[in-house]
């Protein structure tokens, strides 16, 4: 890879070949410039509403306003609300998806008769659009189309056959169900390749010393997996916190805010009120908390890479 | 070859094995397998047979309804340009950087690595107001163009990382003789190696369709329009106006998850090797 660019346009006599030092950028300038234009002169616009009071649709808004809309987001209870129910469904989110991908992924490394077959199957829910996903699981909770009411009944875990998404108490629960379907098949994805990437002589040497399938697990696949496990629940948390598509199709933020997470709120509050500059403070606010996360995590994926 | 339950090839282990791996089937399949079944439900049966695995008479009427007294035909048409040409224009831009990534050593190239890594961390919700004050002077707004130039940008980070991995595949080596002969570097690129990857062309196309035909939030945002409303954003109005039409929102449910569904399904395969390739190395 390193040799490439030195070896080959730079036959002229001239040390130095501008069109040679240019082409690397040429192929990746269409990139750079959509993502400057759509999304960082965008992103510097919205950290900049957010010192300012511009509702759409009022043309006296528009003034500098400093740092009121974060003494505001201090004091909403709303915020506080959307925060904690944001970390309830990143964290139960991404540990249900982590876990069943996890099993899903040893099972699915074993050789067995049918293995491509059911890799295609059990990998469907991922092509199913988020959208779709939300509202496929709003019917099944749903006790006049759905099933899911009524073998909770059954089952003596509710009372009567009522729908899960209209109660305070547990409707988050709903958006989660419908997450973790469509998010295990990512990370049995992630998580099988670098299982198959571990060589087997470890395996076949602890083997020979003894060492049961327990016991393997923990000390030959699991470090292993640890880096990919780092950085797939980094991007999937962030992700997760991000994806306001669910909660929008799926609840609203209903029954009564208790379902509101950040994501949402913010969506809300631009799209339904118009009020720009406050969801781009909640917007910067909720930037700061995924990047110093992200900090954290990528701290600890070295701490671990380095005592291997 | 199975490298950690290897003393448990036992009659009770595969027993066990492929129970879980029936669940993670039926668990997997259920939800879309019950969406289809209340598409050909008859209204009547809907609320008599309650939770019966499948009706005792089925119907197509949905259907029929959907596709003749509704503006479904009219989104999906939108949501087939949007796609289409998203996935066209993100897989050429991407394929320019992932080729940059893959075969030019450049100062500089780390610091474009991380900014696209940057893209996909900062929340969406952060952007979609100064879009939206951007786009509406410009004609952007109720318009499938602004949501293509959207989404194409939005796709272009993910889709560079696939094609760099697909390029890094090809050995250096092919195109070097190819250059040695007197051929040029992008007709080396164009001969030799685009031939090579079109396996990870079509991965990257199926993957960035899926992706712009899901999207709901920039469409709900910028498009007002019937006109210009996409399939995502038809079903959820929908949804909130005859909420209690089960038959037709799940048969436009089920019309919204053909066009992935069969594109997942063709490029599936390359779609796990490319994501394979790229944890390998990773």
């Amino acid at each position: 890879m390193v040799a490439m660019t030195k070896k080959t346009p730079a036959v002229g006599s001239r040390g130095f070949d501008l069109a040679s030092v240019l082409e690397p950028w040429v192929y990746v300038s269409p990139a750079l410039l959509l993502i400057g234009a759509i999304m960082l002169v965008p992103l510097g616009i919205g950290i900049s509403y957010a010192f300012r009071d511009i509702v759409l649709l009022n043309p006296f808004s528009g003034g500098f306003v400093g740092l009121a809309h974060f003494v505001e987001i201090w004091n909403d209870p709303n915020f506080w609300n959307a925060l904690s129910n944001t970390l309830e469904w990143t964290v139960a989110s991404v540990l249900l998806q982590f876990v069943f991908g996890l099993i899903l992924a040893l099972l699915l490394n074993q050789p067995f008769r049918g293995r491509m077959v059911v890799q295609a199957l059990v990998f469907i829910p991922w092509a199913v659009p988020s959208f779709l996903s939300g509202l496929n699981w709003a019917w099944l909770f749903n006790p006049v189309a759905g099933p899911l009411p009524h073998w909770f009944v059954a089952f003596g875990v509710m009372a009567k056959p009522d729908n899960i998404l209209s109660d305070p108490v547990h409707a988050i629960w709903g958006p989660i169900a419908a997450n973790v379907w469509w998010g295990i098949p990512f990370y049995a994805i992630t998580l099988l390749a670098s299982l198959q990437s571990i060589p087997l002589e470890i395996y076949e040497a602890a083997e020979i010393d003894g060492a049961g399938p327990l016991r393997r697990f923990w000390s030959i696949t699991l470090p292993f997996l640890a880096p990919t496990i780092a950085i797939t629940l980094l991007l999937r948390a962030v992700w997760i916190a991000n994806a306001a598509d669910l909660i929008v199709v799926m609840t609203r933020g209903g029954p009564a805010d208790s379902t509101q997470i950040l994501a949402s709120y913010i969506f809300t509050q631009a799209f339904q009120r118009l009020d720009f500059g406050y969801a781009s403070a909640l917007a910067t606010v909720l930037l700061l908390l995924l990047l110093a996360y992200s900090v954290i995590v990528v701290f600890v994926r070295q701490l671990l890479i380095r005592t291997d | 070859m199975p490298p950690m339950l290897y003393n448990l090839r036992k009659p009770a282990y595969w027993t066990f094995h492929y129970a879980l791996i029936a669940i993670y089937v039926a668990v997997a399949l259920f939800p879309l397998f019950w969406m289809f079944k209340v598409s050909v439900t008859p209204n009547q049966l809907l609320y008599t047979e309650g939770v019966r695995l499948w009706p005792s008479s089925t119907t197509a009427t949905h259907y029929l309804s959907v596709i003749e007294h509704t503006d479904f035909p009219l989104f999906f048409r939108n949501s087939v340009i949007v796609s289409g040409l998203t996935s066209l224009f993100t897989t050429l831009v991407a394929a320019g950087t992932g080729y940059s990534f893959s075969r030019f050593v450049y100062r500089g190239k780390l610091w474009i690595v991380g900014l696209l890594l940057v893209t996909q961390m900062f929340p969406l919700v952060m952007i979609i107001a100064p879009i939206f004050k951007l786009f509406a002077p410009l004609g952007l707004t109720n318009s499938l163009l602004g949501l293509i130039i959207i989404y194409t940008t939005y796709n272009v980070p993910f889709a560079a990382f696939l094609m760099q991995s697909f390029f890094d595949a090809v050995p250096k080596e092919l195109e070097e003789a190819a250059m040695i002969d007197g051929a040029t570097r992008f007709g080396a690129l164009r001969r030799i190696i685009l031939p090579l990857t079109l396996p990870g062309i079509a991965a990257t196309l199926g993957f960035v369709f899926t992706a712009a035909w899901s999207e709901l939030l920039f469409a709900l945002m910028l498009n007002s329009s019937t006109q210009a409303t996409t399939f995502p954003v038809g079903l959820l109005s929908f949804v909130s106006k005859f909420s209690v039409d089960f038959g037709q929102m799940t048969a436009a449910g089920v019309l919204a998850l053909l066009p992935v569904c069969i594109f997942f399904f063709l490029i599936q395969r390359h779609l796990v090797q490319g994501l394979t390739a790229g944890a390998v190395k990773g």
